[in-house]
């Protein structure tokens, strides 16, 4: 498959629509794009996460990040009453205060995405569901394609899919583009509409940021919706540094197509103070277009909480503890 | 060279300074500051004792323009009476074993470490830089400063002087504003560690907290004498480094002042040494990091409002990715965040005095009339205090006044280059030579460029980084003598005459 030539449908029309056309033009596109300096990268981040966010701004930070939340739970242990719950979590997060935003999506294996489409029934929260034989994404690409169509049959309305870091490690980038753009096909429904895809590089196993940077024009180019860092199964998933690059990624693709990309950092991300330094990079390094859940989301499952237990403090003015904040 | 660009007016990609995040106040209490009294004497001989004069100056917070004390304008009388209670103290502190003097010296980096909260306030106030800045750098290298020169003080056998070398007796240390706190640790910790005894000056705009210092030698227990701080201006400076007591003079300041000084003790026997002006270069080749090369030249002009002699005030940037570097740095600058000094979220603070405002408007007026096209984000100045917006000037061409003056202010000049060869041949016209920058993924070229740069210290793919052992110091007008790291040590020793 390397060989067949592909258009980047990311970038139609932006003049960038044929560096795919073949392995060498993709390649010399990637390895064109601006070095990145890890010192510099890791300093800006860290500068970044000073920002001390109170008060009025700490409530609408909290606010937004659990909006912004895809909450998840991927494990071999998960069960149908467990996705219940968490679905019933997510429409209604902090039971003794109504006023609670809902989050974004729900996150689950493929074979539970029915059972969550159903406990969401009536409400606008998508059911993201991962597929491309997450986490290692070590199948043939028919298996990929036949995991995403069975999502997206199953009703999901996100697919986050993994990319085959080892071909992207040993340079077949062409491979990587074109099993993108087949799992973007792979989301189309019957009736026209696709489900969005959020391709995961894993970035912790990337290794570099030169990396990063690489392959988050490549998903772009090949019409990815959301870029995201992890799959929350490795040792090192999201971190700020990779975070701010992949936002100066979004941010250059848009200026050079005028396609605007998400971003979802994933795993790791724990506590308040960690979401308020993501959402400030967000603030400063994309702005108002990007503070929204259409394009920026929380991959996570127990951030929710310590948001949940912020919010308490900063409307009772009391800190309540984990035994407010319901366990699912 | 872009000769008279056309004004295209093409839409900077602004702000994302949105309104849907707007930060909340997030003052540090001007409190933590501590009592600062109203007004000060001198700290001579272990004591504070009140000037022989009357004449007192006023010390404002350049934020608000509110007086925040008054101080003593030191007389030739307080200088002598500063000069001979460190010349009483040196025979005793230079006798101390070095690993006893290296006590008091941790002592000392300990108390600036416990006390972090308090001197950052007080710097912010007096001065005007950010709490960001003087919490995460003033501050911490102050106690690095500190630390790494207690380390020297029993190892000066293996400092490359001989065996036991010999210090050199009173210094008198003359220091500016831009970095009060921080240059006092650059000029007393080596002084102290390698046995002088020292008579400080701070600069008349901000002498709170190297008399805030003084409590700290205190509570250190330091012996009376060792260090002795005398306030006042420019006349109470010149009457401590032309005392004719006086074995060693360190001056940081400019470079007129600087010139005066040298004149003053040419053929003496007075060490002299002096860091003064600067004019750097940052250049941008093509192939450089781009998103943290603008970092790079927004933390090396606007850190600290560009009162920063080794600040990279000219951007030298090829002309093949110009366009969109200043593209970039247009949007970078628009994030910044210019106001109150207190706020944690502050970016660039008040310019340290209505003078040096004046200096900063004089110099950029100059720059508009010679035809350079300035440019400033919006943004709110508050109404009282001294302020200037972040700016940057492109059409600059090497004979305008903005590319050759120092303007010590956050304004950015930018240059054009075609080849490394020109980017050398314009970075080093210049009569200062103080830092340099180099922005290249390709570390040939960083290697090539640096061993032709005429500047003390050249960074490459970084900028304003800091190190207490890293010597920092100029090539031609920007001074003489280097301070920090092993060779820091040297203008604090006698190093021609040695024990045999």
């Amino acid at each position: 498959m390397s060989t067949l030539a592909a258009h980047a449908p990311g970038a139609a029309g932006s003049g960038l629509a044929d560096v795919a056309a073949s392995e060498a033009s993709l390649r010399r596109f990637l390895h064109g794009l601006p070095g990145v300096d890890q010192v510099g990268l890791e300093a800006r981040a860290a500068t970044l996460g000073t920002r001390s966010i109170k008060t009025t701004a700490k409530a609408y930070a909290i606010d937004l990040a659990i909006s912004m939340i895809d909450l998840t739970t991927l494990e071999g242990a998960d069960t149908v009453g467990k996705v219940r719950s968490l679905c019933i979590k997510g429409r209604n997060p902090d039971p003794s205060d109504p006023t609670t935003p809902r989050v974004a999506a729900i996150c689950v294996y493929p074979d539970m995405v029915a059972t969550a489409k159903e406990a969401l029934r009536g409400t606008d929260i998508q059911v993201a569901s991962v597929a491309t034989a997450f986490p290692a994404g070590r199948a043939a690409l028919p298996v990929k394609l036949a995991d995403t169509a069975d999502a997206v049959a199953a009703g999901a309305d996100e697919i986050d899919m993994v990319i085959d870091r080892g071909a992207f490690l040993s340079g077949r980038y062409l491979d990587v583009f074109n099993e993108i753009t087949a799992v973007k096909e792979a989301c189309r429904r019957p009736d026209g509409t696709s489900a969005h895809l959020k391709v995961i590089f894993e970035t912790g196993e990337l290794q570099t940021y030169d990396n990063v940077r690489r392959a988050s024009w490549l998903a772009m180019l090949a019409g990815a919706d959301f870029i995201k860092t992890s799959t929350g199964k490795v040792a090192v998933n999201a971190t700020p540094p990779v975070t701010l690059l992949m936002l100066e990624a979004v941010r250059d693709f848009r200026a050079a197509t005028g396609v605007q990309v998400g971003v979802k950092p994933a795993g790791g991300i724990k506590t308040t103070k960690d979401a308020m330094k993501y959402l400030v990079m967000v603030n400063e390094t994309l702005g108002d277009d990007w503070l929204s859940p259409h394009w920026f989301r929380f991959g996570a499952s127990s951030l929710l909480n310590d948001l949940l237990m912020q919010r308490q403090k900063l409307t009772t003015g009391r800190y309540s503890g984990p035994d407010y904040v319901t366990v699912d | 060279m872009a000769k008279n660009t056309k004004k295209t007016d093409a839409p900077v990609a602004q702000a994302p300074r949105g309104g849907l995040f707007t930060y909340a106040p997030a003052p540090e209490s001007p409190a933590a500051a501590g009592d600062i009294a109203t007004s000060y004497g001198h700290f001579i001989g272990g004591e504070f004792v009140d000037s022989s004069g009357s004449e007192a100056l006023k010390t404002v917070n350049p934020a608000t323009e509110q007086v925040l004390a008054e101080f003593a304008q030191g007389t030739g009388e307080d200088v002598d009476r500063a000069v001979a209670a460190a010349r009483r103290a040196f025979a005793d502190w230079s006798a101390l074993p070095g690993s006893e003097r290296a006590k008091y010296l941790f002592r000392i980096a300990r108390i600036v470490q416990e006390r972090s909260r308090e001197l950052a306030v007080l710097e912010s106030i007096d001065n005007g830089k950010p709490i960001r800045e003087t919490r995460d750098f003033d501050v911490p290298m102050v106690a690095a400063w500190f630390f790494y020169y207690a380390g020297w003080a029993d190892k000066l056998d293996y400092a490359g002087y001989g065996p036991n070398p010999k210090p050199v007796g009173v210094a008198a240390q003359v220091i500016p504003w831009n970095f009060p706190l921080m240059m006092l640790a650059w000029k007393i910790a080596p002084a102290l560690a390698t046995g002088n005894t020292v008579v400080l000056k701070p600069a008349e705009t901000t002498p709170l907290t190297a008399l805030r210092f003084a409590e700290i030698c205190r509570q250190a227990g330091l012996p009376k004498g060792v260090v002795n701080i005398v306030t006042g201006d420019g006349r109470t400076g010149a009457a401590l480094t032309a005392h004719p007591d006086v074995d060693k003079v360190a001056f940081t300041g400019s470079t007129p002042v600087g010139r005066s000084i040298a004149r003053q003790l040419a053929g003496t026997r007075t060490k002299l040494s002096l860091e003064l002006g600067g004019k750097a270069a940052n250049i941008v080749f093509d192939d450089a990091p781009i998103d943290q090369a603008v970092e790079g030249i927004v933390n090396g002009i606007f850190f600290n409002q560009g009162h920063v002699c080794c600040a990279g005030s000219r951007l030298l940037v090829q002309e093949s990715v110009q366009d969109e570097f200043l593209e970039a740095l247009k949007r970078r600058m628009s994030t910044l965040r210019v106001g109150d000094p207190l706020d944690k979220n502050t970016d660039i603070g008040a310019i340290n005095s209505s003078a040096q405002l004046s200096r900063i408007t004089e110099l950029t007026d100059a720059g508009e009339a010679e035809g350079a096209e300035r440019w400033s984000p919006s943004c709110d100045l508050p109404g009282t205090g001294y302020w200037f917006r972040p700016t940057l000037f492109t059409g600059v061409s090497q004979a305008h006044r903005i590319a050759r003056e120092e303007i010590f202010g956050p304004v950015l000049s930018v240059l054009t280059f075609r080849t490394p060869a020109e980017a050398v041949e314009k970075a080093n016209n210049t009569p200062y030579g103080l830092s340099a920058g180099i922005w290249t993924e390709k570390g040939s070229r960083i290697l090539w460029t640096a061993s032709r740069l005429k500047a003390g210290v050249v960074w490459a793919n970084t900028f304003n980084k800091f190190d207490p052992a890293s010597p920092f110091g100029g090539y031609k007008e920007s001074g003489y003598g280097r301070e920090g790291g092993r060779h820091g040590l040297e203008p604090y020793l006698n190093v021609e005459a040695r024990d045999v």
